[in-house]
C-alpha cells in the first residue's frame, strides 16, 4: 500500500485541513497519507475532517511541538 | 439524480456554514424538506477559529474544535473547507461598500462569499444556494435594503435562498419551482436570538457555537487598530498572510514610524516566532531568560539599540544594569550586543499599537 506524506508543519488551523483536503483529491482511494503538523488544533480537526468525508484515522502520533497523523483516504470523494 | 420518497428528483443544496447556530438551522431546515445540502466555508485568513488558540501555550489544554466542522459532523453533511485568502484581499483593502465599526468590510464579504459559493455550486452541479441570515441581525450585511445587494452583486440571484427569513423575502427559485415548500421556511427578524434557540430545541441542538459576529477578527477593535497601524506605517494598504498572522501574535510596539517589535508574551508564542526568524530580524536576550522578539521594518544601529533595550525590559533582567541581548539577522548570523533596560516609564503609552 503506498503512502505519501503531507507537511503542513508551521499552519495554523484550518490550513492544514484545507491542505489535507486538496492533497486528499489526488490520492487513491485505500491508500494512506501521513500529514506533519505543529498547530495541535489538528487533534481535533483533522479526525472530524475523515469522519465527515469517509476518511479513515489510523493514528496520531505527538512528540513535543509535532504531530503526525496517518489517514486511510476513502472511497467517497 | 437521486430520487426522493415522492419520487421528485432530489435537489441539491450549498450552504456557506460559519459553525454559528445560524447556519447549523438553515441546513437542518432544508434537510428536513428532503434537500440534499453540503456545506462550504471559506478561510480569508481573518477567522478567528484556531489561530491564537492554537499558538498560546495557556490555551493548549483548553478543548479546541473548528465549529464549521463539528456543525458538519452534527448535521451529517459534508463541509468544503476553500482558502480564498488571497482573492480576499480585494474585500478588505477596496471595499466598495466601505467598513463597518472596526475594518469589517461586511457587505463585500457577505456578497464575495455568495459568489465564490455560487462558482462552487456550478461547479459541481449543485441546485441553489442557502445561507442562515437573518433579517436585521447585523447592522450591514443582513438588512432587509442590503440582502438584495448581496444576492445581485453576487449573481446569484434568486438562486439564493434563506430559509430562516425567507417568508418576509421575496419568492426564490427554489420556492418558485418547488424545490423547496415556502411555508415551511421562516421568518426570523432582528436580533433576538429566542426563536433560534427554541427551534434549535426543536431539532434536539444541544449544544451549539455562540459567534454573534465574533467570527472575524476585522470586527475586533484592537485587532482592526493593528491593521490600520500597519498599513500606516507601510504607506499602503497591502498585507500578505504572514503579517495578518503576526497580528494576532505577541505584543507589538512602534517605537520610531519605520519599525515596530513583536514580543512574545508566553512560551507558546515564543516557539510560534521562533519559526519566523529566517523573515525577520529578531532580538532574543542572552543573559537573562526572555521572550523572543522580531523586528517589522528597516531598523539602524541606534534602532537595534532602542529595540533591545525594549526587550530587555521585558526580559527577567529589567532591573539589571546591562542585559545581553542578541540580535539576529534572517540569514542566520548574529552578534550580541549590552544594553541597559528601559524602565516602565520611558516607555510612552503611544508605543503600544
Amino acid at each position: 500500500m503506498s503512502e505519501t506524506t503531507l507537511d503542513a508543519r508551521n499552519l495554523l488551523c484550518p490550513l492544514p485541513v484545507i491542505r489535507t483536503q486538496d492533497r486528499v483529491e489526488k490520492v487513491e482511494p485505500g491508500e494512506c497519507l501521513l500529514i506533519q503538523c505543529t498547530d495541535h488544533g489538528v487533534i481535533n480537526d483533522i479526525p472530524a475532517w475523515c469522519r465527515i468525508n469517509g476518511h479513515e484515522v489510523l493514528s496520531i502520533d505527538e512528540q513535543d511541538y509535532e504531530i503526525v497523523i496517518k489517514i486511510r483516504v476513502g472511497k467517497t470523494r | 439524480m437521486p430520487k426522493t420518497s415522492s419520487d421528485k428528483p432530489q435537489r441539491k443544496a450549498v450552504a456557506l456554514v460559519s459553525g454559528g447556530l445560524d447556519s447549523m438551522l438553515a441546513v437542518r431546515v432544508l434537510q428536513e424538506q428532503g434537500v440534499h445540502v453540503e456545506g462550504i466555508n471559506f478561510f480569508t485568513g481573518f477567522c478567528v477559529e484556531g489561530h491564537t488558540h492554537a499558538i498560546r501555550k495557556k490555551d493548549r489544554d483548553k478543548p479546541k474544535r473548528n465549529n464549521a466542522l463539528w456543525c458538519a459532523e452534527q448535521l451529517g453533511i459534508k463541509l468544503h473547507i476553500i482558502d480564498v485568502s488571497e482573492d480576499y484581499k480585494g474585500v478588505v483593502l477596496n471595499p466598495k461598500h466601505g467598513y463597518g465599526a472596526n475594518l469589517n468590510p461586511c457587505l463585500d464579504c457577505k456578497g464575495f462569499m455568495v459568489h465564490e459559493a455560487l462558482e462552487w455550486m456550478k461547479k459541481h452541479d449543485f441546485d441553489f444556494l442557502i445561507t442562515g441570515e437573518v433579517i436585521g441581525q447585523r447592522p450591514m450585511s443582513q438588512r432587509k435594503d442590503t440582502m438584495p445587494v448581496i444576492s445581485k452583486e453576487s449573481g446569484a440571484g434568486d438562486l439564493l435562498l434563506r430559509p430562516l427569513c425567507a417568508k418576509l423575502l421575496p419568492e426564490t427559485k427554489p420556492e418558485r419551482e418547488g424545490w423547496v415548500d415556502r411555508e415551511q421556511l421562516l421568518d426570523f427578524s432582528g436580533r433576538n436570538r429566542k426563536p433560534q434557540m427554541a427551534l434549535a430545541e426543536k431539532f434536539g441542538f444541544k449544544e451549539y457555537a455562540q459567534p454573534a459576529g465574533g467570527c472575524c477578527f476585522l470586527t475586533d477593535a484592537n485587532y482592526s487598530s493593528k491593521l490600520a497601524d500597519l498599513w500606516k506605517a507601510r504607506g499602503e494598504k497591502t498585507y500578505e498572510i504572514d503579517d495578518i498572522v503576526m497580528l494576532k501574535v505577541g505584543r507589538h510596539l512602534r517605537p520610531r514610524p519605520h519599525f515596530k517589535l513583536i514580543i512574545a508574551r508566553e512560551e507558546g508564542e515564543t516557539n510560534f516566532l521562533r519559526g519566523y526568524r529566517r523573515n525577520y530580524l529578531s532580538l532574543n536576550t542572552i543573559s537573562h531568560s526572555g521572550p523572543i522578539s522580531l523586528i517589522d521594518g528597516e531598523a539602524d544601529e541606534d534602532d537595534l539599540e532602542l529595540a533591545a533595550r525594549l526587550v530587555a525590559r521585558f526580559s527577567s533582567g529589567r532591573t539589571s544594569e546591562l542585559v545581553t541581548v542578541e540580535v539576529r539577522q534572517k540569514n542566520g548570523e548574529s552578534k550580541n550586543i549590552e544594553v541597559k533596560p528601559l524602565t516602565a516609564e520611558d516607555i510612552p503609552q503611544e508605543w503600544y499599537v
